[in-house]
């Protein structure tokens, strides 16, 4: 189990910094000069030098290599190219509005997400399985953004039910302007799982022990909870792992769409700005972020699953 | 004697295989999405013969509801949102086919590349592919276009980055079960080039799942372009896409509610189309997951 968390560590350590060098290189690989693209079409020569001087863009490119990765190392991605402001400092700040919609979102998935899955695998080929596979398909489908505008639409606009823009600022406020991004986010989230834990569901029922425990007359229900789900539900953790990467690109336009703070809204104003220092460091700290939760989803499992934890031992 | 035989082969005829089209359209699901495909083909060809050019500009006509003259209405500028509609369906489903082939063709090198390459290769492309999987999607999306600016171009590359790992994992994988195999080294034996070997021999083996998970592919690229042009970093005005109108409908969300309408109603035609042709196809086609 020890080699299995080192491998595992190591592995998502290299893939950051494989992001890392894919991101030096694309700054300075891209066809024009970075620093005028920057500085915009009116920069004078002497505003390009200072600039170029500035970022040490004027140094040797392994030393420039080496400075970045040291930097990152350090936790400092750079300062804001308006407000000069350390860039982590910056993004930090706007994080957990960012976290508090992928929560919601989780919310919403989560339980609507297991009663399909569960009701789908017991009542397997009924008109209730046909309807929610068909369903959960359409949802995970339709694109975030289009479900985010037409909620906008007809809950914020039309009925008044919920405010159009904004977080709020009481707990109670932002509460009640979490419900509609996070429906828009979660929605999709609800067939993935369903189907997702449908399948797994199947597959654990014709086990032996199942049969077995049906044999000894154990109640259906009992089964179905204390034998099936127990098992059946692992591997929804691997997905909701990767479902969050999935969440904070929905986030950026949930957060665009209902004019809400946060990363993705961080980073979309950052573009128009050409602020370039926010625009990597978002995406730096958003990948280590997704390869944390995968790496905590993949180690969860791990520790919960017997059959997984065996193979990795051995 | 023959009413014996009549009984017998009755049952038989009915379990000849049917043609692969006729598998697909006997499941709704795989009915229904073809039609709606076919409903989205239908009206990119006919794109030309829209009432309108999709960028008259005609300021009298701003927010008009739909009638005989618009049939969608129009937008923000009095264009009229029918044929911007059409115009935008030629777009939708160019990136999306264009780039989705383009994506699986890359897949299939780099897999086939791993597949067959040195250790040390086959190892640095699964970590390049792995790196590029932990990027969120928008996220990468939005730093490629911060440097190469906003383009056509720009989401056929974020497709193909986003989309291609996914093809050459599957192709690494068929390549390292296959190129084993006694088959294959017969094949060798006889002298056979490493073209001949994966032209002949691989390519029939992965191709089917590989177009399987191009067409589920499809809707998250229709996805990606229209939500991209959507943040204006897609294809650049003029041009009329989904996303560019619905971006002009959410600015305007409470001038007139039919450009919203207008942009997301043939995003959700398509991308149901594609995902439900996509689950038929897989159901029909791949045996494992139709027995379960």
């Amino acid at each position: 189990m020890l080699s299995y968390l080192a491998r595992r560590v190591t592995l998502s350590i290299t893939v950051v910094l494989v992001v890392v060098a894919a991101m030096f290189v694309m700054m300075h690989a891209v066809p024009g000069d970075a620093v005028r693209t920057a500085l915009g079409p009116r920069a004078s020569e002497v505003m390009v030098e200072a600039y170029r001087f500035k970022m040490g863009l004027d140094q040797p490119v392994i030393v420039q290599i080496s400075r970045y990765f040291g930097a990152i190392m350090r936790g400092d991605l750079g300062n804001d190219a308006i407000s000069g402001q350390p860039v982590l400092q910056i993004i930090l700040s706007q994080l957990p509005d960012t976290l508090y919609l992928i929560a919601g979102a989780m919310l919403v998935a989560v339980l609507p997400g297991i009663y399909l899955g569960v009701t789908s695998a017991t009542h397997r080929g009924g008109v209730f399985d046909r309807i929610t596979s068909v369903l959960s398909v359409s949802v995970m489908a339709v694109p975030s953004f289009v479900i985010a505008i037409y909620l906008l639409l007809f809950f914020a606009i039309r009925l008044g039910w919920f405010p159009a823009i904004g977080a709020g600022e009481t707990f109670a406020e932002k509460m009640h302007r979490l419900v509609l991004p996070s429906i828009a986010l979660g929605l999709a989230w609800i067939g993935y799982l369903a189907r997702i834990l449908r399948a797994s569901m199947l597959e654990v029922m014709a086990e032996n022990h199942v049969r077995t425990a049906r044999a000894f007359g154990i109640s259906r229900n009992r089964i179905m909870y204390d034998y099936v789900l127990r098992i059946a539900i692992l591997p929804t953790i691997t997905v909701l792992g990767m479902g969050v990467g999935q969440m904070i690109s929905g986030a950026v336009f949930a957060e665009i769409v209902f004019g809400r703070p946060g990363i993705g809204k961080l980073v979309y104003d950052a573009i128009a700005n050409r602020n370039y220092p926010i625009v990597t460091g978002t995406v730096l700290l958003t990948t280590v972020f997704f390869v944390m939760v995968n790496l905590i989803a993949d180690l969860l499992i791990a520790a919960l699953d017997p059959r997984v934890r065996n193979v990795i031992s051995r | 004697m023959s009413s014996a035989v009549e009984t017998t082969s009755r049952p038989s005829r009915r379990k000849q295989p049917r043609s692969a089209l006729a598998r697909l359209v006997s499941d709704p699901m795989g009915a229904f999405g073809l039609a709606l495909i076919v409903f989205t083909v239908v009206a990119a060809l006919l794109a030309d013969l829209a009432p309108f050019a999709p960028a008259k500009i005609n300021p009298v006509d701003r927010f008009s509801v739909p009638s005989a003259l618009h049939w969608l209405g129009t937008d923000n500028l009095g264009r009229d949102l029918f044929s911007r509609v059409l115009h935008g369906a030629r777009i939708a489903l160019a990136i999306s086919i264009g780039a989705t082939l383009l994506s699986l063709v890359v897949g299939l090198l780099l897999g086939v590349v791993a597949g067959f390459g040195p250790r040390w290769l086959d190892s640095l492309l699964l970590l390049v592919m792995d790196a590029m999987k932990s990027v969120p999607t928008v996220m990468l999306a939005l730093l490629l276009i911060t440097y190469t600016g906003p383009s056509l171009w720009a989401v056929v590359l974020v497709v193909v980055l986003v989309n291609g790992p996914g093809y050459a994992r599957i192709t690494r994988t068929q390549v390292l079960a296959l190129r084993n195999a006694e088959f294959i080294e017969a094949e060798r034996a006889l002298g056979a080039r490493f073209f001949r070997i994966v032209a002949f021999h691989i390519m029939p083996n992965i191709l089917g799942p590989l177009l399987i998970m191009a067409a589920m592919d499809i809707p998250v690229v229709v996805g990606i372009e229209a939500g991209l042009s959507f943040l204006g970093m897609g294809v650049r005005p003029p041009t009329p896409s989904w996303g560019t109108i619905l971006f002009d409908g959410f600015s305007y969300i409470r001038d007139s509610i039919w450009m919203v309408v207008a942009g997301g109603l043939p995003i959700v035609i398509t991308a149901l189309g594609f995902t439900f042709l996509g689950e038929a196809l897989r159901d029909t086609f791949d045996p494992k997951l139709a027995q379960r």
